[in-house]
């Protein structure tokens, strides 16, 4: 296209007596906080969602600069200021867009009175609930009624009785009658989830949120409605009565389950994660993540965790496993089995120590069918990061077929698996007997079993590093919890492992140290630093893989067939 | 003398022998002005209609010829014609005589219009609860079409537009033109915001739309005979043709009655038309335009200035009886049903009963109305119950003052204009609620506790 500027065109608004620039035609209350950083109070309108106007939190005071109508001059005061003609009602910001002269008083005290009127009729029906619902400490209702309401109830009839605590599907229960009606839930699930689930019934004070007759919520986006909703109608049933949000801790994280890369925030509390919920990211998740991706949290202690080193079976302290790790890989005829789901410097690492000792690589693909959404054919989170950090050069498969005919044809008779059950990926569990095998990794399965030393390593939610996207985007994921004690970061167990091969070079590594190096020998990451990639993340230029069919289809952010490779 | 009703719109409704049915409509001239029409161009029916005044006649008196020229015709969309048959104001019952008695009236100034803004089809979205009218119609309608008056190629021309005949399910809310979209695109009667939901610009299915009231539409056949500007020499500047007045409550003979807009007060209406109060009783107060206006005290004076510079001041019976008068005297005109009360009536439980439509009728969609009205049922069905306190009624006065103008739709006054109405010209009868229910202020009857604050 031409050299002019792709800037949108931008208009003057005054905000509470104070001018400023914004985007034409940009939505008032996005256009008010970007502007002047001031928050209008709204509860049904959302950004990623059509707008319905149906609460009334967002009323402000409206006026253009008037005209004469007889010239089509503008008016101005005795001053010599345009005189503006306010609007005697109030107008709600979420239907307003950004126009020329624009002027809006976001606290006058009609504002103020019609804050303190609407939160006044959202309450006479709340159940008093705050004590027992889940929403307490991330409720709207609750968040304005302090800074905007009025203070003291002057209702004193009954309310209205509700259904309450109902299980509209597997993961989300709905009570009716703290639900404010804003609809958010509604219009997520018919036009982001597409799955046209929820409506309302009944008439007025009494309309009631419910499922169509027979169905449930039961999609995997269902639980976004519950961080839609403002307030405790839709809770998650997973979390129900676990623990107050005031004691979580949120850590930025990305998940795992597909090359999406959605980027999440984790909320644990004292080394224990109670939920996972979804990161706004407008290049790949929107405000959105689907339901399985939030029970990821759960490996964090499942019961077949790998905790402690062995050797053999038995027990082990971290050093013997090393030594004998080191003594059994000195073979020629090593080879390593790498992960994508490890992380771009555990890549890196593991790349050099192949060179390092001339062993080839094999990293299995894991395919499902992707959704469309925000799950992608590829279910490992850092494919594009093997393939960047040199430890592959061709796309990875489902079955290592190579591996296991040089398994059985002798060539190889000692293998490193990082992260990987290679009996999943065609490896007979019969042939590893044969093999010796040094397992790092999470979980036991059946390539832990088999293994003659087994050295424990950190979930993602333990550990910090990046992960590179299905749209070459490189997205930091920071340590949520601890991990469990006496437990070394995989970057470490290599490095030690290589040290007690007498590798060089490999020595002490953690993840600045590891960045420093890549900056200079990765390609696609010269001039980068863990600390200098943004919270969401950075579009790297992936030309050298323009040729790689990849299996991935579209997704709600990314399209394969006009993906560019320009930065973000 | 009483004044004479002129009924031009209910001329043959009641004339003994007349029938529904097209043989006698068209023995009685029927469809001469639809022939009329066709033979004129479609901006000259439009022009006709903006030069004889007539304002709409469902409640909220806009001029139509406005109307038609607000229709969006640049988009390349279909325009389609509404005729809003769903007649539920309290106190209002003219449209369904129109549409029992002399449906093709109807359908001809449907046509008529049709024709004038070049719709694509035509709807007619009569109330549920009018099953009869519904038949009626379609009746009616079968009947035009197979004479060539309605459907394809009407009157031998090249201009077709069907009809249909679509039937509420019983709410107040589809009578808003939005909501009446909404529930004609098969939708839970949601009010639309406006902006940007304009229905001259993003209407039926996001098509330019222009909806009208039955009597609104039954105008244009007769604005067609006689001409524009003849038309707007019947009643008064600003207030022309005629209107049909539903008149209920405490008179000696409620019902229908068409006059020239201004030709009478409404004094002369209740004592003379209906005979005055029943058994001889003293007014006490009139609801003039439906129970969403604000309710006009007996002995209350109306002062202010005209047009003119010429000043006025009214007590009710000196109200003229047109669209301009009552909005004079701070109410409103709006589907014209005139609620006649006598000393007899105790105000407080004439709130709750109207506060109950209301609380009833409300949608649920935005939280003003959707919250207010029943808050306000709730609290006059306590004070009726004996639970009354003297803070009441400036409570009632407050809630309502928190839903007008803060809504989504004119529900929102329609809901609030009677409470702050009723309060302000007949507080003294909330506060002797209260005193005879003997309640200290701040305990309310059964709720066991104090208010704090």
């Amino acid at each position: 296209m031409s050299e002019q500027s792709n800037k949108p065109q931008e208009v003057t608004i005054n905000i509470d007596g104070k001018d400023y620039q914004v985007p034409a035609g940009m939505n008032l209350i996005d256009a008010v906080k970007q502007a002047s950083g001031k928050e209008i109070p709204h509860y049904c309108y959302h950004p990623k969602l059509s707008v319905v106007g149906n609460c009334r939190m967002c009323m402000v005071e409206m006026g253009t600069p008037m005209v004469d109508r007889g010239t089509g001059q503008p008016m101005l005061d005795e001053k010599g200021a345009p005189k503006i003609g306010w609007m005697p009602k109030p107008a709600i910001a979420c239907a307003s867009k950004a126009t020329e002269g624009l002027h809006v008083r976001t606290d006058s005290p009609m504002v103020q009175e019609c804050r303190k009127g609407t939160l006044e009729f959202l309450l006479i029906n709340h159940p008093l609930d705050c004590p027992i619902c889940d929403q307490a400490g991330e409720c709207r209702l609750q968040e304005f009624a302090t800074d905007y309401g009025r203070g003291y109830s002057r209702f004193v009839e009954h309310k209205n009785v509700k259904p309450k605590r109902t299980q509209i599907g597997p993961r989300v229960m709905l009570d009716d009658e703290r639900c404010i009606l804003c609809s958010r839930c509604i219009r997520f699930s018919r036009e982001i989830a597409k799955d046209d689930v929820l409506g309302f019934v009944n008439r007025g004070s009494y309309s009631t949120l419910t499922t169509y007759p027979g169905r449930q919520l039961e999609n995997n986006y269902s639980l976004n409605t519950v961080d839609l909703c403002p307030v405790g109608a839709l809770t998650d049933t997973d979390f129900r009565f676990k623990m107050r949000v005031w004691f979580l801790k949120p850590v930025s994280s990305i998940c795992t389950e597909s090359s999406v890369g959605v980027n999440t925030q984790v909320w644990s509390r004292e080394g224990k994660i109670y939920r996972i919920t979804p990161r706004e990211n407008n290049a790949v998740n929107d405000s959105w993540m689907p339901d399985s991706g939030r029970r990821l949290y759960k490996q964090v202690e499942s019961e077949n965790r790998l905790l402690s080193c062995k050797i053999g079976g038995a027990e082990a302290n971290f050093g013997d496993a090393i030594a004998k790790a080191a003594s059994l890989l000195g073979s020629e005829k090593l080879a390593i089995v790498g992960s994508a789901h490890s992380s771009v410097e555990e890549q890196f690492t593991l790349a050099l120590l192949a060179k390092a000792r001339g062993a080839p690589v094999y990293v299995p693909a894991h395919l499902g069918e992707g959704d469309g959404m925000l799950i992608s054919a590829d279910r490992c989170p850092n494919t594009r990061g093997a393939l960047v950090t040199g430890l592959i050069s061709a796309l990875p498969k489902p079955k290592l077929s190579e591996l296991e005919s040089a398994i059985s044809s002798g060539k190889i008779d000692a293998l490193l698996v990082v992260r990987e059950d290679i009996t999943q990926a065609g490896i007979d569990a019969a042939k590893l007997a044969g093999i010796r095998i040094i397992y790092i990794g999470t979980h036991s399965n059946a390539t832990s079993q088999a293994a003659q030393v087994v050295i424990p390593a950190p979930t993602v939610f333990e550990r910090a590093g990046t992960f590179i996207n299905q749209n070459f985007r490189i997205q930091k994921f920071n340590a949520c919890v601890p991990a469990p004690a006496g437990m070394r970061a995989e970057l470490k167990v290599i490095s030690e492992i290589a040290q007690a091969m007498g590798v060089e070079g490999l020595d002490g590594l953690t993840v600045p140290q590891v960045w420093k190096q890549m900056t200079t020998e990765v390609q696609e990451l010269t001039g980068l630093s863990f600390e200098s990639i943004p919270d969401d993340g950075r579009q790297l230029q992936a030309g050298r893989f323009a040729s790689i069919r990849f299996p991935e289809g579209p997704s709600l952010r990314y399209n394969p067939e006009s993906t560019s490779t320009a930065t973000a | 003398m009483a004044v004479a009703e002129k009924r031009m719109i209910l001329k043959h409704a009641d004339e003994p022998g007349y029938s529904p049915d097209i043989t006698c409509y068209m023995k009685h001239g029927g469809y001469q002005m639809l022939k009329k029409a066709l033979g004129m161009k479609p901006e000259e029916i439009v022009n006709e209609v903006a030069d004889s005044g007539v304002r709409g006649r469902g409640g909220a008196g806009f001029p139509m010829g406005m109307k038609m020229r607000f229709l969006d015709r640049k988009s390349g969309k279909p325009i389609y014609l509404v005729c809003n048959a769903d007649e539920s104001e309290p106190g209002t019952f003219k449209d369904r005589q129109i549409i029992h008695k002399d449906p093709h009236q109807l359908i001809e100034g449907l046509m008529i219009t049709a024709y004038a803004i070049q719709a694509a089809q035509a709807f007619i979205y009569i109330r549920g609860e009018m099953y009869e009218g519904a038949r009626m119609l379609e009746t009616a309608i079968e009947e035009a079409r197979a004479k060539g008056f309605a459907g394809a190629n009407i009157g031998g021309s090249n201009y077709s537009c069907e009809i249909v005949v679509h039937r509420g399910a019983g709410a107040y809310i589809c009578g808003e033109e939005t909501g009446l979209l909404e529930s004609l695109e098969g939708k839970r009667p949601y009010p639309r915001i406006k902006p940007p939901f304009f229905p001259a610009v993003l209407g039926l299915y996001q098509c330019p739309t222009l909806v009208n009231n039955v009597e609104t539409i039954c105008n244009v056949k007769h604005i067609v005979e006689m001409g524009g500007k003849e038309y707007a020499k019947i009643g008064r500047p600003n207030n022309t043709g005629t209107r049909i007045w539903s008149v209920s409550g405490h008179v000696n003979k409620p019902g229908y009655y068409e006059f020239e807009c201004g030709a009478l007060t409404y004094g002369e209406l209740i004592y003379e038309v209906c005979g005055g109060i029943r058994g001889g009783r003293k007014l006490k107060a009139v609801i003039p335009g439906g129970s969403s206006s604000k309710i006009l005290r007996a002995g209350e004076r109306f002062k202010g200035k005209n047009k003119d510079g010429s000043e006025f001041d009214w007590g009710i019976e000196d109200i003229p009886l047109d669209f301009d008068g009552p909005m004079a005297a701070g109410s409103m005109s709006g589907s014209g049903a005139v609620i006649v009360m006598d000393e007899s009536t105790d105000m407080v439980e004439a709130m709750a009963n109207i506060n109950a439509f209301y609380a009833h009728e409300s949608c649920g969609q935005c939280t003003p109305c959707r919250e207010g009205s029943l808050w306000l049922r709730k609290i006059t069905g306590r004070m009726c119950a004996g639970g009354a306190r003297i803070e009441d009624a400036d409570l009632l006065k407050s809630v309502a003052d928190q839903m007008a103008g803060r809504t989504i739709c004119a529900f929102g006054e329609a809901a609030s204009w009677p409470v702050q109405s009723f309060i302000a010209k007949f507080k003294d009868e909330f506060v002797a609620k209260a005193q005879q229910a003997g309640n200290a202020s701040g305990a309310a009857k059964g709720s066991g506790f104090r208010l704090i604050g």
